[in-house]
């Protein structure tokens, strides 16, 4: 233990403790702004200083730590002048019109400059400018950027893609996409987690509002919207709603009084993709033993974006089942449109996704099922947009038929739940029985990367792999060139902890709420009344009435996708 | 009214006196990859201040002309203020009435010309070509990329054993580079800008000095994979002992009686001493490393049967082929090379020099390491006969200077024309001609001729230390490329076409410092385990001390000893002692750390693992 005192205030902390943690602990709040704990600890922008007796030059508190004896000032004189000082030269090179920011309410340096009770600057504002193509998912905003190198950080810590690089040098260092290259000439995944890991308004995703609006406003479309699982765990902290209020019901309300006609939940997608996705592995299993290669998930688009780009000897290896979204875009649009006895053209698709890389999906060559993707953030702003009080609005349920979703499908939105939902579907398959829904919870949790081996009986044992995360994909994919494991199944999703903390989600300055979230849709699970997507009765009804049955020619054409060919399509382009 | 007054400095005086130092200081310890646009904007507003401002280019011209710099860095600029900014810098250089103007001209205009792409990027994309990646100083100059920071806390600690495992991570000879490394690592010190940089090979020997028992990284599982290594030089012997750990089985080749290359038959005892050498490489061996000594490739084995026999190879014969002067009488009796006279010194055999008199030609290192050589072989007189000016020589200056002190003659301007043979054809003296220097010519003045006749310095002995080159016939008869002399092999060690050779130190750079050869090895041996199919990671766990706050007090740079003239001259003792603890303790607190603070903690910081 090392005993220091902070303000006044003797405290006894274990060694290797930072003054930045040792003063939380303790319940002095040191500001920050560029410290992004584990990742970025580089004591940039310098907002973190404090005073140390002894010192004529004060310490920063994120990147240093404590030592026997030290006398601390979090709030002298001092410190504060010099805090103060940074963050107005921050602000002198930061385009702070914040009425019309994204991100007015969840910046980190407004926030500092309200607590700091900075009204005025003493500098000249001049900051940078640059161009960038808005019709990408990913805009980047040079006015606003802190240099913060957060977003660097990410992309190269978590991600292991490095976008993000420090480019240019002294007065014009800036951040940009690596070499001041194209963002389309670089492997970007558009995970979006630069965008929720930005403190301030640099990084956003496009903004697709208007194109929602304008259908919902033409008496000529009908206005179908679908809700992924993850953005019922989340869309409530963007409202100032609690855990309680913001329930899935609710949000159907809320959808339903902006104006769409039908309100459905992706989760009914998810079940259709367990359906494809589970019959198809069982029907690859013995060549997956034979080769010793796996089968890997299919439904997240960072992560395809991600193995066509660094391992496109792998994607023959890809499940061929579309994501939830696209399954069930396309259903909408052929199964739904029937029975609406409506032409497909007539259908204005939507759908509100926890993602970033949802919205390239949709716009890819071959799949127009999908008219206007909105993130968490976006369906968050509309709501706010069209003066709508969630408190006011009365829970629904979600339209029929396709709104009926199971907690294995819920699951989906967490690291761990498509392998989950697949393995219950994938045991009946085998055992014409149900297992225990909880008998494959050895794949939940946070943890990077999770292996576990199932015994199916019948003289089936499946070893799977679960990783979140480019970073933990890329290394289950070495690990699986150089022959060190075998996987029967892998699940993969591009974002820590899954669709809950993606990058279109809400954003919390103050670090996600991963494990809330996750409870979020586990609770749902646990709650729900049908827990194998094999027994949802709309999925039942959709293969009776029109795919006759899962892997069949009809289903293949529209649930299934051929990413070979999609990537040597987007090679020749 | 006094007639004349004598002025003592003022205060602004003084003050301006220390800035230019602090500048100079700075200057010297500028990061790499700087905006060339920038760096010129300021220089230009440097030169500004310095104007007398009675003539026009100069006093208006370079304000313009940094204004216009200005709006290039600030991408404000267009392809037309790229031509302006040319032609007032040329007319400034070219209408100046004095070198303050003029040489500011020709400043600004090399920046532009020589940097245009730069200069170009700005206007169009608004973009610099350079990027602010400024890693640690230090760890960045090393070729090996030694953790400096990190083993200069671990001496601080008093860890010593720590810091010599810390520096075999990356380069398996500490105690050799510890006496004699070139130590380009301290040439851009940030520590230079408060005071001088830290003397880090002086540190480094502290290290070696006080560890007692360094230990061998953990070995990888043996792979069955055969490498073998041709010259046990650094470089070889540096491949070898990563593979080595790797798990791979690998057999060294060496032509001599023993192992070491030019650190043994190249480097005189004086500056590293054998025994010091011998523990180096018995350390290095004690990885489990076959040697075969005495053995010469093309003659007693073919490199094809290497080739067949192992499943890789690695090429590392080093520079061990003498340069003639290419003047009459060189076949003189008693003319001998650098390499001749050091090899036979390394083998213990040495030339007797007793009384004679020894007439060194070259400027270099190795002429310096020949001459102080021959004082210790007890030679009357020694003169070292150079064509240019001594502050021209590529040795060091403490070589030099050294050599000087030991009472060696250092004959400047001196061009050798002819050796004189007596009647047995052995050598009277050389015949030189008096040389003036003159103009530069690739960033060092030229000698030319002298109107004064030639005369012959009279000696017995000439030993030439011109250069060296590399015996590559072998190799080249086998389908080995080669360029300028040396092997063409890629910077990862491979060589051509050559699957599974492997290529590095002097042999493929031309003869270079040891540090250089030593890194050479381990990209060789990083690559050839990946070339036989692995990736074995060599990583340290060791936990480096935690920064300090010390208040950085400028303070003097601690050197190592060196042993009075008169006394060393007398033997080939080591002539370099080792700081005392608290010189160490000191000297050590004066690195600034830049593993912890500035761009070090984002980047660049520290590598664990290769």
């Amino acid at each position: 233990m090392v005993n220091i005192i902070i303000d006044g205030k003797k405290i006894s902390v274990s060694e290797n403790t930072s003054i930045l943690e040792a003063a939380r602990k303790n319940g002095i709040n040191i500001p920050t702004l560029c410290y992004l704990k584990d990742l970025n600890e580089i004591a940039a922008c310098r907002v973190c200083v404090v005073e140390v007796e002894g010192l004529e030059k004060c310490v920063t508190a994120c990147n240093n730590l404590v030592e026997e004896g030290m006398v601390i000032y979090t709030n002298s004189k001092k410190a504060r002048e010099t805090r103060k000082l940074n963050i107005e030269l921050i602000l002198s090179q930061h385009n702070f019109t914040c009425a019309t920011c994204i991100r007015n309410g969840t910046c980190k340096l407004q926030d500092l400059a309200k607590e700091f009770g900075i009204t005025e600057t003493p500098y000249d504002v001049k900051y940078e400018k640059k161009e960038w193509d808005k019709t990408l998912p990913l805009i980047r905003d040079f006015t606003k950027c802190v240099k913060c190198m957060r977003c660097i950080q990410v992309c190269d810590k978590v991600q292991g893609l490095g976008v993000w690089d420090v480019v240019n040098v002294g007065k014009n260092t800036s951040v940009n996409v690596r070499q001041n290259k194209k963002l389309k000439d670089v492997n970007c995944s558009y995970c979006g987690q630069c965008i929720v890991n930005c403190p301030v308004g640099a990084l956003h995703e496009r903004d697709d509002i208007d194109k929602v609006l304008d259908a919902l406003d033409n008496k000529d479309k009908i206005t179908i919207v679908q809700v992924a699982p993850a953005v019922r765990s989340a869309y409530g902290e963007g409202l100032g709603l609690t855990r309680e209020e913001a329930t899935e019901r609710k949000l159907a309300g809320v959808l339903k009084a902006i104006g769409f006609d039908y309100v459905f939940d992706t989760t009914f997608g998810a079940d259709m993709t367990i359906m494809e996705e589970g019959s198809e592995f069982l029907e690859r299993l013995d060549d997956i033993k034979k080769t010793g290669l796996p089968m890997f998930t299919s439904c997240c688009p960072g992560w395809l974006r991600f193995i066509k780009s660094e391992f496109p000897n792998m994607v023959p290896r890809l499940s061929s089942a579309k994501s939830p979204q696209g399954m069930f875009g396309a259903l909408t649009k052929s199964y739904y449109a029937e029975i609406l006895g409506v032409p497909e053209e007539k259908i204005f698709n939507v759908s509100i996704m926890p993602c970033l890389a949802k919205k390239d999906e949709a716009t890819l060559d071959d799949y127009h099922d999908i008219d206007a993707v909105l993130t968490t953030r976006e369906l968050d702003r509309l709501l706010i947009s069209t003066m709508i009080e969630p408190k006011s609005i009365e829970e629904i349920d979600f339209d029929n038929p396709l709104g009926m979703g199971t907690g294995a499908g819920v699951i989906f939105g967490v690291t761990g739940g498509v392998m989950e939902a697949a393995l219950r579907s994938a045991y009946f398959l085998v055992n014409k029985k149900n297992p225990d829904p909880d008998a494959f919870r050895d794949v939940r949790g946070l943890d990077g990367y999770k292996e576990a081996t199932f015994d199916f009986g019948n003289g089936v044992e499946v070893k799977v792999a679960v990783v979140h995360t480019l970073g933990n994909a890329r290394k289950l994919i070495n690990r699986l060139e150089r022959g060190e494991v075998k996987y029967d199944f892998v699940e993969v999703m591009a974002c820590p902890g899954g669709c809950i903390n993606g990058g279109g989600q809400v954003i919390n300055v103050d670090g996600s709420n991963l494990a809330e979230r996750s409870s979020v849709l586990y609770g749902l699970d646990k709650a729900s009344s049908i827990r194998f997507s094999h027994e949802n009765p709309e999925v039942i009804a959709c293969y009776e009435k029109y795919l006759t049955k899962p892997l069949s020619v009809k289903a293949h054409h529209l649930l299934h996708r051929d990413h070979i060919k999609e990537m040597e399509k987007a090679k020749n382009k | 009214m006094s007639r004349l007054t004598f002025k003592t400095s003022d205060k602004q005086e003084t003050v301006r006196e220390q800035l230019y130092k602090d500048l100079e200081r700075r200057i010297v310890a500028s990061p790499t990859g700087l905006c060339p646009v920038d760096l010129t904007a300021s220089f230009v507003k440097l030169c500004l201040s310095q104007s007398c401002g009675k003539c026009t280019p100069c006093r208006v011209g370079l304000n313009k002309l940094a204004g216009l710099l200005d709006k290039v860095v600030d991408g404000e600029a267009d392809l037309s203020t790229l031509d302006l900014i040319k032609k007032t810098a040329k007319v400034i250089y070219t209408s100046s009435d004095c070198t303050i103007g003029e040489e500011a001209g020709r400043l600004a205009l090399n920046s532009i010309e020589g940097c245009y792409d730069d200069y170009y990027e700005h206007v169009v994309n608004k973009n610099c070509t350079c990027n602010s990646n400024q890693p640690v100083a230090c760890v960045n100059l090393c070729p090996a990329h030694i953790d400096i920071p990190g083993y200069i806390a671990l001496v601080k600690a008093g860890r010593y054993d720590d810091a010599v495992n810390l520096i075999r991570h990356m380069n398996p000879f500490p105690i050799t580079c510890a006496y004699i490394c070139e130590h380009p690592c301290e040439s851009r010190c940030k520590r230079t800008i408060i005071d001088a940089p830290i003397n880090i090979r002086g540190i480094k020997r502290v290290a070696i000095e006080k560890s007692k028992n360094p230990s061998l990284p953990p070995m990888a599982e043996k792979t069955g994979k055969k490498v073998a290594i041709i010259g046990g030089g650094p470089s070889g012997l540096s491949c070898a002992y990563y593979l080595t750990i790797m798990g791979h089985d690998v057999t060294v080749y060496e032509q001599r009686k023993k192992l070491g290359g030019m650190l043994r038959y190249g480097i005189p005892n004086y500056r590293l001493p054998r025994k010091k050498l011998d523990e180096e490489i018995d350390f290095i061996l004690s990885a489990g490393i076959k040697v075969e000594c005495n053995v010469s490739i093309g003659k007693d084995i073919e490199f094809t049967d290497l080739k067949d026999k192992f499943d890789a190879v690695y090429i590392s014969i080093g520079a061990h082929t003498d340069k003639k002067i290419g003047i009459e009488g060189e076949d003189a009796k008693n003319v001998m090379s650098a390499v001749e006279m050091l090899r036979a010194i390394g083998d213990e055999e040495p030339v007797d020099f007793k009384g004679k008199r020894v007439a060194i030609v070259g400027g270099g290192n190795v002429a310096m390491d020949v001459a102080r050589s021959s004082i210790r072989l007890g030679a009357k007189s020694v003169d070292i006969i150079y064509r240019r000016r001594k502050a021209d020589m590529t040795a060091l200056m403490e070589e030099i200077e050294g050599a000087e002190a030991e009472g060696c003659n250092v004959v400047e301007l001196t061009l050798p024309i002819k050796i004189e043979k007596g009647a047995d054809g052995e050598v009277t003296g050389i015949r030189v001609k008096p040389q003036m220097t003159s103009e530069m010519s690739k960033g060092r003045p030229a000698p030319k001729d002298k109107s004064e006749p030639d005369y012959v310095i009279p000696c017995d002995i000439v030993v030439v230390a011109v250069g060296q080159g590399i015996e590559s016939k072998h190799f080249v008869d086998k389908g080995v490329g080669v360029v300028r002399g040396n092997i063409a092999a890629f910077d990862t060690g491979e060589v051509g076409e050559n699957k599974g050779v492997f290529a590095g130190g002097d042999c493929v750079t031309g003869p270079a410092t040891v540090i250089k050869a030593i890194a050479g090895g381990r990209v060789a041996a990083a690559n050839i385990d990946e070339y036989l199919g692995y990736y074995h990671e060599i990583v340290n766990d060791i936990d480096i001390p935690r920064v300090t706050f010390d208040d950085k007090k400028p303070c003097g740079r601690v050197e190592l000893p060196i042993r009075l003239p008169q006394d060393r001259k007398n033997d080939f003792e080591a002539i370099e002692g080792t700081m005392s603890d608290e010189e160490a303790c000191q000297e050590c607190g004066r690195c600034l750390r830049c593993d912890h603070f500035g761009f070090g903690v984002f980047r660049g910081g520290r590598s664990t693992k290769w």
